[in-house]
């Protein structure tokens, strides 16, 4: 009775620790599927055009004639504005946020704060971008605002700094909270001011976690689409500031795909491979910021 | 030789490079205590992990040497069978902390499969007797395990050891984290055990091994220095070092 | 003097700094409680117009008289998509964890997992146009018929005429599986790596096999940590917009069949809120309050599922 019972079990562990293995496999495919996407349909939009001209029109090529690619540099300006005025806007408030958090952890906002933090972190982004479409629309109805249109790129920034907002907060608070006490004693009792301790002691030693931190937002931010879908709206003409229609690569990525015209669609996967190292170099990026201080989380 | 039930023949075990224990040779008679003692380091812990093999489970450990369990080597068989037949105790209490006190007895018994609803109710009562555990969780074996005291917690691993029926019983520094009462209790424990099984206990703690093991053998940096009747070893160590350690010069 | 003067400045300082830092945690307060505010202000007239058998209502029409919004088949598809993205991610994200966590040697351990991690960093309009190119196109002439040939029988899998695209919920729901995998696995991850080593060992220590006692302990050890893990990923389902708009077909009818084309509630709003009238685009930011409304209670359950599982470990480590 007892051998072959052995002998099951342990076919058992085998298959099902095999099987995990596998699932490991089974998580690197889409990626790799999507790598080699991003390279195969895109690495040929990559040329200095792709940097330099805007989108051409729609073109079906027919027979004998070939369709202009064009390129994208209004949609990269377009993120490179938007993204960097929500940092503008988002990164100081975040990490002076953080730094309440876990510096004032007894004053009664703290915990409200956080609370409502987490909070706003797991609402989808499309919900932030109705949002804040709806602020500026009360905004311009009231006539407040004359020199931009609703649908413009400061919609868009603000859409993307309440998005970053909580997630630098958080992130920066959870990297400050390991900067050991000690230290934070060890200043005050010599005599430095609060804000000195916090600026020079506390916010240089938590550094790698507060860059990781901001990092990872505009990361976030860089790739959001759907609440600048909402705010910002898209051309493919060329801009001129924010104050208009603004197009973001995200958003471009999703018009040219939906709008299946082989010129474009090759444009869309060239954004695509652009933002993918983008993120993929930020996020390594992310890691090596935190391996170098406090907090070397492994896996 | 006859009448041992686990005989160590140069055992050596390392981890990683550190070569902590050093050609060690032991026999355990069947039906006694035997209390293994040294400073911290010596080795202590890793020698009866290597004896059910759960040393080798850690990352970058190895061992190699024979182990006779009735003559027929450990390291020839299937782990999940000796690890059976030779049940193990910790330092500190790890109960199953989503089972019920009733489900950590019967978990080994589940896993090996094979017993009737009634066999396992029988054996787990059986056990939580052994482990004197009995009276004090007879009317609440379906609630958690996590809810009794740590010295309670201790016992009800000893009864999840038991259980299985092991042929002898590996104890690592088993009241080390408990109170002097809930210590007290485990080493009365011990001394009734040891008719039915014989058990190998680990301890850093002197006056426990004189009180609970019939032999005590003393390791020092991975060496065995030295493996008497408890009594002789106490009173009249052949060994210098021996004597040093249990006189307390150092350690 | 001076160090009068400067002592007086650090205070002043610290009062300015004191008074930043407030400011900044009373934007954190202010945010969501404006977004309550201004979302329920929007959808004001169509939660007047429509009350409550808004939820309940099956068309979306806003071109024939009478016109009418009904966000039923909306939270349907929302619901479906994400608990199939769940069937999908669960095994495979759980069983990627416990081969990160407990069989990986070390040296394997910390790379794969970083790889494994990136797939969170690829957005998800990139997911998107993955999924339109290669996903649809492959479950168009394949994956579809596939089903329909051995499981037509099933109203879930019988084809339709408008079901032909490729384009569909059930399309839709395997991208979400796979956008979820890195939420699940990674802090399911950790969950299981926080399980004491001596779990591990009480297990083996009985006999179990390493399967056993990877589920005796770690596995049920970490469990409530690992329910909230999936819990969170059923969030991130539920709030993804791009990668669905771009994959389920947007047919806002109600179908039975899982290959039939379908809409969610974030996918009609990221379709239709830019061309919307007014009553429409109020009934979109009710669809908006509706979506907040679930995807705040699922993140709360798992919030309290992970806080949980840390009050397990105090009290057995």
């Amino acid at each position: 009775m007892r051998p072959p019972k052995r002998i099951r079990r342990r076919a058992k562990s085998l298959v099902l620790l095999g099987l995990c293995a596998v699932a490991v496999l089974l998580m690197l495919v889409p990626l790799a599927s999507i790598l080699y996407e991003c390279f195969l349909n895109g690495a040929g939009a990559i040329t200095p055009a792709f940097f330099l001209k805007n989108p051409p029109p729609p073109c079906n090529p027919t027979a004998g004639t070939t369709c202009p690619v064009g390129g994208v540099q209004d949609a990269i300006l377009g993120t490179l504005l938007l993204v960097g005025l929500a940092s503008l806007i988002a990164l100081p408030v975040g990490i002076l946020g953080g730094i309440y958090l876990s510096e004032f952890q007894d004053r009664p906002l703290a915990r409200p704060a956080r609370f409502l933090a987490d909070v706003m972190t797991g609402i989808p982004s499309i919900v932030i971008g109705v949002f804040v479409f709806g602020i500026f629309y009360f905004f311009a109805q009231e006539g407040w605002i004359t020199t931009f249109s609703v649908i413009s790129g400061y919609t868009g920034a603000v859409a993307l700094a309440v998005i970053m907002i909580p997630v630098v907060a958080r992130t920066c608070e959870e990297a400050l909270r390991l900067v050991p006490v000690s230290l934070r004693e060890a200043s005050l009792a010599l005599g430095i001011p609060r804000h000195r301790t916090i600026l020079r002691i506390v916010l240089s030693s938590g550094r790698g976690g507060v860059i990781t931190g901001a990092l990872l937002a505009v990361a976030r931010a860089g790739g959001e689409t759907a609440p600048l879908l909402l705010t910002a709206g898209f051309t493919t003409g060329s801009i001129a500031g924010l104050s208009g229609w603004t197009p973001a690569l995200p958003v471009l990525i999703y018009q040219f795909a939906s709008a299946q015209y082989p010129n474009t669609t090759q444009l869309a996967w060239g954004a695509a491979l652009i933002l993918v190292l983008m993120m993929l170099l930020i996020s390594v990026g992310a890691r090596l910021a935190l391996r170098n201080k406090f907090g070397g989380r492994s896996a | 030789m006859s009448g041992d039930k686990l005989v160590v023949q140069n055992l050596n075990a390392w981890y990683g490079k550190t070569h902590a224990v050093q050609d060690i040779s032991l026999s355990f008679p069947d039906k006694k205590a035997t209390a293994i003692i040294g400073p911290s380091g010596c080795g202590k812990s890793t020698f009866i992990r290597c004896l059910n093999r759960i040393h080798e489970t850690q990352p970058k450990a190895r061992s190699e040497g024979k182990v006779l369990l009735d003559g027929s080597d450990v390291y020839q068989a299937d782990p999940t069978e000796i690890r059976r037949k030779i049940g193990m105790v910790f330092q500190r209490p790890n109960v199953f902390p989503t089972m019920s006190i009733y489900g950590n007895v019967a978990a080994g018994l589940k896993l090996h499969g094979g017993y009737s609803h009634d066999e396992i109710d029988t054996l787990v009562i059986e056990s939580l007797k052994k482990a004197a555990l009995w009276d004090e969780v007879k009317e609440k074996l379906d609630q958690s395990a996590l809810q009794l005291s740590g010295g309670q917690q201790q016992r009800l691993c000893i009864a999840r050891a038991l259980a299985v029926q092991p042929e002898v019983l590996l104890m690592d520094e088993p009241a080390s984290a408990l109170d002097p009462i809930s210590t007290a209790r485990i080493e009365d424990l011990i001394f009734d055990l040891k008719n039915s099984v014989p058990v190998i206990i680990v301890t850093h703690n002197m006056q426990q091994a004189a009180r609970v093991a019939d032999r005590t053998a003393f390791l020092y940096l991975g060496k065995l220095v030295e493996v008497a009747p408890t009594r002789d070893l106490f009173e009249r160590p052949t060994e210098k070092l021996t004597e040093s350690y249990i006189t307390g010069r150092f350690g | 003097m001076r160090g009068a003067s400067s002592r007086a400045r650090a205070r002043i300082f610290d009062r300015a700094f004191g008074v930043f830092t407030f400011l900044a945690a009373a934007i954190l307060i202010a945010l969501p409680v404006l977004l309550v505010i201004v979302i329920a202000q929007a959808s004001w007239p169509a939660l007047i117009r429509f009350g409550p058998a808004f939820i309940l209502d099956k068309t979306w029409d806003p071109n024939l008289p009478p016109i009418t919004f009904g966000a039923a088949p909306f939270i349907t598809d929302t619901i479906i998509t994400s608990l199939i993205a769940l069937l999908i991610g669960i095994p495979i994200s759980i069983g990627a964890a416990v081969f990160l966590a407990e069989l990986a040697p070390d040296w394997l351990r910390a790379p794969v997992a970083a790889v494994v991690d990136l797939l969170a960093a690829v957005p998800s309009v990139v997911f998107g146009l993955w999924g339109l190119y290669v996903l649809v196109p492959y479950m168009r002439t394949t994956g579809d018929p596939l089903l329909t040939k051995y499981l037509g029988w099933s109203p879930l899998f019988a084809q339709h005429a408008g079901s032909q695209s490729g384009q569909s919920v059930l399309t839709a729901s395997i991208i979400l599986g796979i956008m979820i995998l890195p939420t699940i696995s990674s802090v399911s991850r950790e969950a299981l790596r926080a399980t004491p080593d001596s779990q591990r060992e009480a297990a083996l220590s009985l006999g179990a096999t390493r399967w056993e006692a990877t589920r005796i302990g770690p596995l049920s050890y970490a469990r409530s940590g690992i329910f909230g893990a999936a819990v969170l990923g059923l969030g991130r389902a539920m709030g993804e917009t791009m990668a669905v708009t771009m994959t389920i077909g947007n047919s806002n009818n109600v179908g039975t069949s899982l290959i039939d084309p379908g809409q969610t509630l974030s996918s009609l709003i990221a379709i239709n809120f830019g061309n919307a009238l007014p009553l429409e685009r109020a009934a979109l930011v009710e669809l908006g309050l509706i979506l907040m409304g679930l995807s705040l209670l699922v993140n709360v359950v798992a919030r309290l599922l992970l806080r949980s599982m840390t009050r397990m470990g105090a009290t057995t480590a």
